[in-house]
Order: C-alpha cells, then sequence, then structure tokens
C-alpha cells in the first residue's frame, strides 16, 4: 500500500477522525503495512516502543507470563483496534508481550516519527494525546468490567428466598 | 395459577454449575413466544422463575437452563429423569423477532444471559432468509462456562458468531476481555438493526452505550430484565422496577421505555 492509500486508509479510521489533512499525511508518511502470522510476537515485555499499530484483521493477544504458569492472556484485540501507546509514554518501554494468533494485518506507524513531530508541533502532541487517552480509558474501563467477574459473581437467576 | 404436573425427561450438566432440564408438558405441548419463563416449582422447596431456552418449534419438550445459586435451583438440579415438578406459565413478554424482520439483528448474550436469547436465536435461525446480518457476541467467565457450546459451531454456519471470556485458559485461542469490546467490529448496519441483549445487569448498561455509540436509537434496543419474581401476573410486586412489573410488562423491555431506570442506583 503507498503513503497516499495509507493516507485514506487513516482518514477512514475513526481513530484520526477530525484531524487536520496535513497531520495525517505526515502520520502516513510514518506508516507501512506489516503482517504478522499466527504465534508471531509482535512486542515483547522490557523491548523500546518504538511503534504502535492500527489492526486492519486478524487478532493479536496481549499477555503476560506468570512465573511457572506460562503466558496468560489479558485480553485480545482486531479488526479497527489501535494497539499500542507506550511509544507516547515515557520510558518508551513495552509492559506487556503480545503476539498473533491469526494472521494479522496491520498498519505499523513510527513511534520516534511521531514523537519528534509531537515535540515540534504540541498541537499534533496534543490531539494525539486526547486520541490515545480515550483508548486508555475505555481499555481501563473494560479491565475494571473483566475485574467484576460479572459471570461469577452475579447470577443472572437471583438466589432463592 | 396452580402448577401443572410436568415429567422431567432429560438432565443435562452444561458446565460445572449450570443444567439443563427437558420437560414434557402436562398437556403434551406448550406454545410459547422466545424469551418468555416459567416457574418452576419444586415439591416441598419453592418456586423459581427460570427462562424457557429450548427451540419454540418443538413445543413437545420444553428445556430450561438453570443455574445453581440457592435452595429452589439447588433442589431442581437434583431432579433426574422420571421426576416430577410444577409448572406454571409461560409468563412474560417476548423477544420482537416480527418486528426484527428484514433487518439485521445483534444478539449481545453474557453468562447464563444466552439461554433466554437461545429461543430466538433458533426462531431467526430457522426463517434465516427474513432477516440480514445476524450476529451473536457472547460473554462468558472462562471458556469451560460457555453454554451450549457445540450448538455455537453449529450456528456460526448462518450467522457470525463472536465469543469472548473474561479469564483465558491455556488452550483458548478465542477472545479475551469483555463482550462489549467486540461490538465495534461488529457488522451490521445500524440504520436497520434490531439488538437483543441479555446477561448481568451491568453488562447490559455497557452494552446499551456501546450500541448507542455505534448508531443504534434507544428505540432499536430490547433488554431482559431480571428480578426476583414470585406471582408471576403482576400482583404481589416483588418484581417491581418503576412503574413496571418484570414479570408482566418484561422481561423483554424495549430500552426507550425503562431507560429512565435504568441506570439508578435505587433500582
Amino acid at each position: 500500500m503507498e503513503t497516499h492509500q495509507l493516507d485514506h486508509f487513516l482518514k477512514d479510521h475513526p481513530f484520526f477522525d477530525g484531524l487536520q489533512p496535513e497531520d495525517l499525511a505526515f502520520i502516513a508518511s510514518c506508516g507501512k503495512n506489516v503482517v504478522f502470522h499466527p504465534n508471531d510476537v509482535v512486542c515483547q515485555t522490557g523491548k523500546p516502543a518504538d511503534q504502535f499499530y492500527i489492526l486492519r484483521d486478524g487478532h493479536v493477544a496481549i499477555e503476560m507470563v506468570l512465573p511457572g504458569q506460562g503466558p496468560l492472556t489479558l485480553q485480545t484485540l482486531g479488526e479497527g483496534d489501535v494497539f499500542g501507546w507506550s511509544w507516547l509514554i515515557p520510558p518508551h518501554i513495552w509492559k506487556f508481550d503480545a503476539h498473533a494468533i491469526l494472521q494479522t494485518r496491520a498498519v505499523a506507524l513510527d513511534g520516534r516519527c511521531l514523537r519528534e513531530k509531537c515535540e515540534e508541533e504540541p498541537r499534533l502532541g496534543f490531539e494525539l494525546m486526547k486520541r490515545f487517552s480515550q483508548v486508555m480509558t475505555q481499555r481501563l474501563a473494560a479491565a475494571r468490567l473483566q475485574l467484576l467477574d460479572l459471570y461469577g459473581n452475579e447470577p443472572r437467576e437471583k438466589p432463592d428466598e | 395459577m396452580v402448577p401443572e404436573s410436568w415429567e422431567v425427561i432429560d438432565r443435562n450438566a452444561d458446565t460445572h454449575d449450570t443444567f439443563s432440564l427437558r420437560l414434557r408438558p402436562a398437556e403434551g405441548r406448550l406454545d410459547f413466544q422466545p424469551g418468555q419463563f416459567n416457574m418452576l416449582y419444586c415439591f416441598g422447596m419453592g418456586e423459581s422463575a427460570i427462562s424457557i431456552s429450548s427451540n419454540p418449534a418443538d413445543p413437545q419438550t420444553v428445556t430450561h437452563t438453570i443455574r445453581r445459586v440457592g435452595t429452589v435451583t439447588n433442589a431442581l438440579a437434583q431432579l433426574q429423569p422420571g421426576d416430577t415438578l410444577g409448572v406454571r406459565g409461560p409468563f412474560g413478554t417476548a423477544w420482537p423477532l416480527a418486528e426484527a424482520a428484514g433487518k439485521d439483528v445483534v444478539f449481545v448474550a453474557g453468562g447464563i444471559g444466552l439461554a433466554p436469547l437461545r429461543p430466538a436465536i433458533c426462531s431467526v435461525l430457522r426463517d434465516r432468509e427474513r432477516y440480514g446480518r445476524v450476529v451473536l457476541l457472547l460473554g462468558a467467565r472462562t471458556p469451560a462456562d460457555l453454554l451450549f457450546a457445540d450448538e455455537l459451531e453449529n450456528w456460526r454456519t448462518n450467522m457470525e458468531v463472536v465469543v469472548t471470556v473474561d479469564r483465558s485458559a491455556p488452550d483458548w485461542d478465542g477472545h479475551v476481555g469483555v463482550v462489549t469490546n467486540r461490538i465495534p467490529a461488529a457488522k451490521f448496519d445500524p440504520k436497520r438493526t434490531l439488538a437483543m441483549t441479555c446477561g448481568p445487569e451491568i453488562m447490559m448498561r455497557y452494552t446499551v452505550a456501546e450500541l448507542r455509540h455505534a448508531g443504534l436509537a434507544d428505540e432499536q434496543i430490547h433488554v431482559s430484565m431480571e428480578r426476583n419474581m414470585k406471582c408471576a401476573v403482576g400482583f404481589c410486586g416483588h418484581c417491581q422496577y418503576g412503574p413496571e412489573f418484570i414479570c408482566k410488562d418484561g422481561p423483554v423491555f424495549r430500552y426507550d421505555r425503562i431507560e429512565p431506570w435504568f441506570n439508578l442506583k435505587e433500582f
């Protein structure tokens, strides 16, 4: 996919909705298409976080390795999801592991390139920060719901009197 | 109001805490609508409101899928083929299948909330050509807690089925996370979609919020509510919800009808 095609893809994605055309063009210039095959590593805990991804299709598992138990999937992401904000937040290190479960096509965006631009142009930096804050808020809300253990503790049929 | 004596013809352990009883109606058949419930009376123990989970195309047997949560449901769990129990019903309102004809249909189920939706799913699949895209988004606690697992695979041939669990397992390669996460990627046209959801109330709150965010109006969303029901005909008031009685005016409500109370802590 050429840069101008990436431009169109990003423009149609809700995450970038409303960005100025020149900002979109710059972001597209920092992007490239990538394909992860099943079991491919997408990111590793402790490694530099220099990219984030817009998933076009497929299925990625975010996981944490439990000592003695192996990896535990915390959440999965799929079509349309934005993956990765560690590129934006110091120290720019991945906090989790992730691997592809299915073949996954994504647009990888160069975090270093965008960080520099955001430092130069705080307006764009603030726009991106607002959008990533929304993603983080949604993921936090979802994680809290998961913690509630809805289906375990709150039965559909109320305890009999 | 007087229970009939029905025979248990089959008992199936669905998960570690959920089981299904297939019953033979006293009069040979029970014509019910998807979404309705019966009052099951375990002799000497008490009565409990349980949704009907079977295919309405087979009225000669009626199945209830039950989670063990209290005295009555634990007693029901002890029943075996050949035993009898008391049944009153069917009661309550139904899923709006006639209204859904010609539209996309989105089912969002959480945990045992799939049981009251199953008759509606069976009905939609029976008349599949009457509907547009059909999507089931299903959330469960773990892979081992998934209801109707074999049937889910059959359903996939005629509808989109997306399953997600809150807690993964070593051999699970499906989605992990709350079921509402899967709504944005679901394929449906919000302008011509009807959504039906059933599950824990907090899950339904977030489901409604996501469906609205996806472009559905309140009139396009239907929820199945749950309260402790006793008489099942709107006399006793146990299941009063604002001005509504869940047993008589529900359990299935169009969302705009109950929206004023849906997010109130006091309710």
